[in-house]
């Protein structure tokens, strides 16, 4: 079914289910009628849904936005690794739309797509179509299998859980732990950087032996990453997991993980085979799946360029990537990704308006890792737009915690209520 | 011709917000570039400013996440001390010290001219079983 702008329009007075707008938005539609121009966003994640908030408020309403999201509802994979060491639960960091649908008059479809046509300015979905003035691909991270066929399949994840995109894999391996007896071997891997969330594998080892220090003493975790050293936070990290958890932590560097046996839960590296009682692989990551559909990637480099001053693909005209499958020499955090978000809904409201967009735009990152339910520490940066060489840099000024503390670990908390609150309502 | 009829729309719509609004618009040398910088400090201080607090803000360091109608002179005279290192921090000194005087000056501006309210928490629900991950 083709939906155009006509048809669109009666769809969503009949409340179809595309998503109806509450009375003030109602009023504030018919004075901007027509719109300046639609924007089309596929995926309601943190960058996804922060760009159809700020679109909306940003263009007062004048452009029209419609999100397209395959789920029904939010997960937030940050403060998912406490769901691990067992201080939070799935619900809690569970959100619906409804609050941003209805605030905003952002209209809903709940779908996936299938094909982007650029020329067409076009998107197919498995129910439907729409055309757009200018897409925004917001999809996250897609795993690659290639080197870990063992694991491709749906039941070969059920049982070695990646946990690297919060929901049911997160309580699946939690459930694993629960499970696992004392003096088990729980081992992790950290895939080839760049991957989302870089401190995240480190962060779970803290939130994994918080919970094997306080209920299964003899139990061991053993991380093989294939990384040379701990990417981020690595004097920190260190730090805790000998101070916190003495003995429980054998961390191996330049350990990529080359096959798994799925029934034995074995793992091979370059050097060693390692047995664990509950296995996680966090496989290589690359775009989403729709930015390679949409051919917003190049063949022998699997992440979006884009022009940082509003986020549009190198490759594509009028389609936009935003969050995790953007390349940039930047923290794959939800922080960014909400940065970013703002930046290209700032940038396209000024394009829409026949404006020039901001030419030197500047953001703040700041992301907390875990090292217990309490306890936490940051890593914080200003970064700015360099002209000369077109990219963001990281101010000075920047860095990380001197040491976790439990102050640190409110801040996080309130962190979490904040940018959920700022992106869903 | 169109984009002078769509910036003269936006113009009135600027005007007519103000009863809506949630973010007061602030007039400066260069205001989206302000606002999206602005925007940045959400994950902390909430939307406009206006964070989500336990009780109102009732202890001191909830009440520094409260930036929205924040006096001007304030906002100013913490920020440039947490940006010299004068005055302690957790966290901000990291970010003042990032920014450059002017923009600081700018998010000043921004910050004391939004509305204060009080947003509540955004309440999480129960997991659908048909969720894909």
């Amino acid at each position: 079914m083709q939906i155009n702008r006509r048809d669109f329009v009666k769809l969503t007075g009949a409340g179809l289910g595309l998503g109806l707008a509450n009375a003030s938005w109602s009023a504030f539609a018919r004075a901007t009628k027509p719109p300046i121009g639609r924007v089309v966003i596929i995926g309601g994640g943190y960058a996804g849904a922060t760009a159809a908030k700020y679109l909306r408020l940003w263009s007062l309403g004048a452009i029209e936005v419609i999100m397209v999201e395959a789920n029904q509802q939010f997960v937030s994979c940050p403060l998912s690794n406490l769901v691990l060491g067992g201080s939070k639960s799935i619900n809690d960091l569970t959100f619906g739309y409804d609050a941003l649908k209805a605030n905003h008059g952002i209209q809903w479809v709940h779908d996936t797509v299938t094909a982007v046509d650029p020329d067409a300015k076009k998107i197919t979905m498995l129910r439907g179509s729409l055309t757009y003035d200018r897409l925004i691909v917001a999809p996250g991270v897609d795993f690659i299998y290639d080197d870990l066929p063992q694991l491709a399949s749906a039941e070969a994840q059920q049982q070695i859980p990646h946990a690297w995109k919060a929901g049911w894999q997160t309580v699946n391996l939690r459930k694993q732990l629960e499970a696992m007896p004392d003096g088990g071997v729980f081992v992790m891997n950290v895939p080839k950087a760049p991957y989302r969330c870089p401190p995240g594998p480190y962060e779970r080892v803290c939130q994994v032996a918080s919970y094997l220090k306080a209920h299964k003493p003899r139990s061991k975790i053993i991380m093989l990453d294939a990384n040379a050293e701990i990417i981020s936070k690595k004097g920190l990290f260190t730090k805790a997991w000998a101070n916190l958890y003495p003995g429980i932590v054998d961390y191996r560097p330049d350990s990529a993980v080359t096959s798994v046996d799925v029934a034995t839960k074995t793992v091979t590296t370059d050097f060693d085979k390692v047995s664990a009682d509950v296995l996680n692989i966090i496989p290589p990551q690359r775009a989403g799946k729709i930015a390679q559909i949409a051919n917003l990637t190049e063949k022998d480099y699997p992440w979006c360029e884009v022009n940082f001053l509003t986020y549009e693909s190198k490759l594509v005209q009028n389609v936009h990537v935003l969050g995790d499958s953007v390349a940039a020499g930047l923290p794959k955090s939800a922080h960014m990704a909400t940065n970013q978000a703002k930046v290209c809904a700032n940038a396209i409201v000024q394009l829409m308006a026949g404006l020039a967009p901001d030419s030197a735009p500047v953001f703040a990152n700041t992301c907390y890792s875990f090292v217990t339910d309490k306890s936490a520490m940051h890593v914080a940066n200003v970064y700015r737009y360099d002209e000369a060489k077109k990219i963001m840099i990281s101010a000075e000024g920047g860095g990380v915690s001197l040491a976790p503390s439990d102050k640190e670990g409110e801040y996080a908390a309130s962190w979490a209520q904040n940018i959920w609150t700022d992106v869903l309502t | 011709m169109k984009k002078i009829i769509t910036m003269m729309g936006l113009a009135t719509l600027l005007i007519t917000s103000v009863a809506r609004a949630t973010e007061v618009f602030v007039l400066s040398a260069n205001p989206s570039h302000i606002r999206a910088l602005a925007a940045s400090c959400a994950a902390c201080h909430g939307t406009f400013g206006n964070a989500v607090v336990p009780n109102g803000g009732g202890n001191g360091v909830d009440k520094a996440k409260l930036l929205a109608g924040i006096d001007k002179t304030d906002f100013l005279t913490k920020m440039l001390a947490f940006k010299s290192g004068e005055r302690e921090a957790t966290v901000m000194h990291r970010h003042a010290r990032g920014l450059n005087t002017q923009e600081i000056e700018g998010l000043a501006t921004y910050f004391s001219a939004q509305i204060p309210r009080q947003p509540s928490a955004l309440p999480s629900q129960v997991l659908n079983k048909n969720h894909a991950n």
